[in-house]
C-alpha cells in the first residue's frame, strides 16, 4: 500500500471519495508522521484528535453521501490562527496558555469544508522574523540539509518556518500561513514548497493575531499549485467582520488551472538583478524564464523603479503598525501578567511586556514607537506611506504591458540557523524581492523551480494584478510542469 | 538623525516595556543601524504623492445598527471574555491599585 502522507491534498481528496482508503487511516498516518518528527520543533501543540474526529466525520460523510471539499484532508493550522479550546501563542510568551473561545474565521472555513487539524504550527514569535529563530518555542528545524556532508541545522525561513518544514517533511499536507513581507513565499522557496499569499482581503484577518494590519494577509502552503488552489478556495471569501475583507465571490481557481499562457505576457523586472547575487539565483531565474517561454508566454522587460525603497519602506510602516496593534498586551485582559511586588498599573505593563515579548518584537515596538512619536511621524511614516503609493504604481504601471511578473523569491538558499541572527539587518534584507508585492497588496506565490549546487530547493516568485490569482497559479503551474522538482529531504529526524 | 540611550530610554517607556541599562545599550546600537538605513527614504522625490491610505480600493462599511447582530461579537460574552484574564474578580477584570 502507498505511503498515505505522499499525497497530495488532490489526492488524498479524490483517493477517499473513490474509496481506496478511509480518512481515518489518512489521519492516522499524519498523526503519527507528526509524533515522529520531534526534531523539527515544526509543532507547538499537536492536536491527534482534532484530526481523527475530523477524519471520522468525513468517513460518515463519504457513506452518506454528504462529502465536503476537504473532506478526509488532515491540515496543519500556523499558530496564529485562534482555535476554539487549543492553545493559541503567536509563538510567544505573552500569549503561552492563551485558550481562544472563538474561532478564526479562516479556520472556521477550512472545517466546515471537511478539514482536520494535525495540530498548531510554530513561526517566528507574532511573525517577526524570516527564519523562525524568534519563537518563544524554540527554534524550527528544515528536514533539508546541505549536500557537503555537513550537518549544519538550515532555517526553514520564516515566519511560517513550521508550516513550512511540516509540509517539506510530510507531517501534512497542507497548512495554513500569513504573509506580511514574506513568510509564505520566502519559507516555501526555502523548503521546496509552494505557497501563495492572495490580494489583500481575500482572506479574513479575523481571529488572526495582528502584526501588520495593512499588510497582513493568510494563505496556503502545499506541495504544489493545485493544493494550494483548493486550500485558497476554502480559505478565502468575504466576512462582515473584517473592515478590509475583499466582497468579491471566490473563484474556482482548481477549476480553471491552464498552464497555457498563449497571450499572456511576463515582465521581468531589471531592478530584481542584484549586483554580487548567487548565480544559481540568476541561473533558476534565467531557466524559467526559458519555462514561461515554452509555455507560450511572451517575455518583457519592465521596471519597477522604487524597488530598492520598498524594504525600508516595509520597516517603518510594518513596525508602526505592530506598535499600536501589540499596545493591546497590557497582562489586563489576557496573556501574560507580570505584577512586581508592590507594583502599579504602569510598572505592570512595562514588566508584563518586558518579561511576554522577545528580543526582536521589542526592537519592532520600538522602531514602530521612535517612527510614530511627536515630530517624527512625517519624516518616517507618512515619507514611508508616500513611498508606498510610489511602489504601487510601479506596479499599475508595468501592468500596462504584462499580464504576471516573475522573479525570484529570495536572494538565497536556505541558510544556517545562527548565521544571520547577529545582524537584525542582514535578516531583514532576505525579504527584499518579497516586500514589493506585499506593499502593494499584489497576489504572489513560491513554486519550487531548482536545486543550488548545495543541493537546496530555490523557488521563483510570480506577482499578478490584484484580484488574478488565477494568472499567478496559471503561470506557477507552467514553472511546475517543466521544472519537474521532485527532489526531497532525506529523513534524518 | 542618531538617538542616543536617554531617547531610547523615552521610547522604552512610552512603549511601556521596562528595560534595563545593558539593554538600553544594545538597542541603542540596533536602533541606529536600523534608523540609519531607513533613512534613504528621505531621498525619494515625493512631490505631490499622497501617502498611501488603503492597499486595495474598498469601501468602509457600516453593520446594521442592531443589537448583538453577530452573536460572535455581540454582548453577552461576559464569561468568555473573562476567560483569559490572568486576574478576573467579580466578574470584571482585576487590576493593582490605582488610586489610594
Amino acid at each position: 500500500m502507498t505511503d498515505l502522507t505522499n499525497l497530495t491534498v488532490a489526492q488524498i481528496r479524490d483517493g477517499h471519495r473513490a474509496g481506496n482508503f478511509s480518512a481515518v487511516e489518512v489521519a492516522e498516518a499524519f498523526n503519527a508522521n507528526v509524533a515522529g518528527a520531534k526534531a523539527l520543533n515544526a509543532f507547538i501543540v499537536e492536536t491527534p484528535d482534532h484530526a481523527l474526529a475530523a477524519a471520522k466525520a468525513a468517513d460518515a460523510d463519504r457513506a452518506a453521501g454528504t462529502l465536503k471539499p476537504l473532506s478526509g484532508v488532515p491540515i496543519g493550522m500556523k499558530d496564529l490562527f485562534a482555535t476554539n479550546g487549543v492553545q493559541t501563542t503567536a509563538a510567544s510568551h505573552m500569549l503561552e496558555g492563551f485558550v481562544p473561545r472563538y474561532e478564526s474565521t479562516v479556520s472556521q472555513k477550512l472545517w466546515d469544508a471537511g478539514a482536520g487539524m494535525l495540530g498548531k504550527l510554530n513561526l517566528d514569535q507574532f511573525a517577526m522574523g524570516s527564519s523562525n529563530e524568534t519563537s518563544y518555542f524554540g527554534n524550527v528545524i528544515s528536514p533539508w540539509k546541505r549536500n557537503d556532508g555537513g550537518n549544519a541545522a538550515l532555517a526553514p525561513g520564516g515566519s511560517s518556518g513550521g508550516s513550512s518544514s511540516a509540509i517539506a517533511a510530510r507531517l501534512c499536507p497542507a497548512a495554513t500561513g500569513t504573509d506580511t513581507g514574506g513568510s509564505i513565499r520566502q519559507p516555501a522557496a526555502f523548503t521546496g514548497i509552494s505557497g501563495i499569499k492572495p490580494t489583500y482581503g481575500r482572506c479574513s484577518r479575523w481571529g488572526i493575531v495582528a502584526f501588520a494590519s495593512s499588510l497582513d494577509q493568510a494563505g496556503p502552503m502545499a506541495r504544489d499549485v493545485r493544493d494550494c488552489a483548493i486550500m485558497l478556495e476554502n480559505m478565502a471569501g468575504f466576512d462582515p467582520k473584517d473592515a478590509t475583507s475583499l466582497n468579491l465571490p471566490v473563484p474556482d481557481w482548481e477549476a480553471a488551472l491552464s498552464s497555457d499562457l498563449k497571450g499572456k505576457t511576463v515582465g521581468i523586472p531589471k531592478e530584481y538583478r542584484l549586483e554580487g547575487i548567487d548565480p544559481d539565483i540568476d541561473a533558476m531565474w534565467d531557466a524559467g524564464i526559458a519555462m514561461l517561454k515554452d509555455a507560450g508566454a511572451e517575455v518583457a522587460q519592465i521596471s519597477l523603479p522604487h524597488t530598492k525603497y520598498a524594504l525600508p519602506a516595509y520597516y517603518i510602516i510594518a513596525p508602526a503598525e505592530a506598535s499600536s496593534n501589540l499596545a493591546r498586551y497590557d497582562g489586563v485582559r489576557y496573556g501574560l501578567r507580570d505584577l512586581p511586588q508592590g507594583a502599579g498599573l504602569q510598572d505592570m505593563y512595562a514588566a508584563t511586556r518586558a518579561d511576554g515579548f522577545g528580543p526582536e518584537v521589542k526592537r519592532r515596538i520600538m522602531i514602530g514607537t521612535y517612527v510614530l512619536s511627536a515630530g517624527f511621524y512625517d519624516a518616517y511614516y507618512t515619507q514611508a506611506q508616500k513611498v508606498r503609493t510610489l511602489i504601487a504604481r510601479d506596479f499599475e504601471a508595468a501592468f500596462a504591458s504584462c499580464d504576471v511578473i516573475l522573479a525570484p523569491t529570495a536572494p538565497s538558499a536556505a541558510f544556517g540557523l545562527g548565521e544571520k541572527t547577529a545582524d537584525p539587518l542582514a535578516m531583514y534584507l532576505n525579504d527584499v524581492f518579497a516586500v514589493p508585492a506585499s506593499l502593494a497588496g499584489l497576489p504572489a506565490m513560491s513554486v519550487p523551480a531548482a536545486l543550488n549546487r548545495e543541493g537546496l530547493p530555490l523557488g521563483l516568485q510570480i506577482i499578478g494584478k490584484a484580484f488574478d490569482e488565477q494568472g499567478v497559479l496559471n503561470a506557477g503551474l507552467a514553472i511546475e510542469e517543466r521544472a519537474g522538482f521532485t527532489a526531497r529531504a532525506e529523513k534524518w529526524w | 538623525m542618531a538617538i542616543d540611550q536617554a531617547t531610547v530610554r523615552k521610547i522604552a517607556s512610552l512603549a511601556r516595556i521596562a528595560i534595563s541599562d545593558a539593554e538600553a545599550a544594545a538597542m541603542e546600537g540596533e536602533l541606529n543601524g536600523i534608523l540609519g538605513w531607513v533613512e534613504q527614504l528621505g531621498e525619494v522625490d515625493v512631490t505631490g504623492v499622497e501617502p498611501m491610505t488603503a492597499v486595495i480600493p474598498n469601501n468602509l462599511r457600516l453593520r446594521d445598527d442592531v443589537v448583538d447582530a453577530d452573536p460572535l461579537t455581540g454582548g453577552n460574552r461576559r464569561d468568555d471574555v473573562l476567560a483569559n484574564a490572568p486576574a478576573p474578580q467579580h466578574g470584571f477584570f482585576g487590576v493593582p491599585k490605582v488610586i489610594e
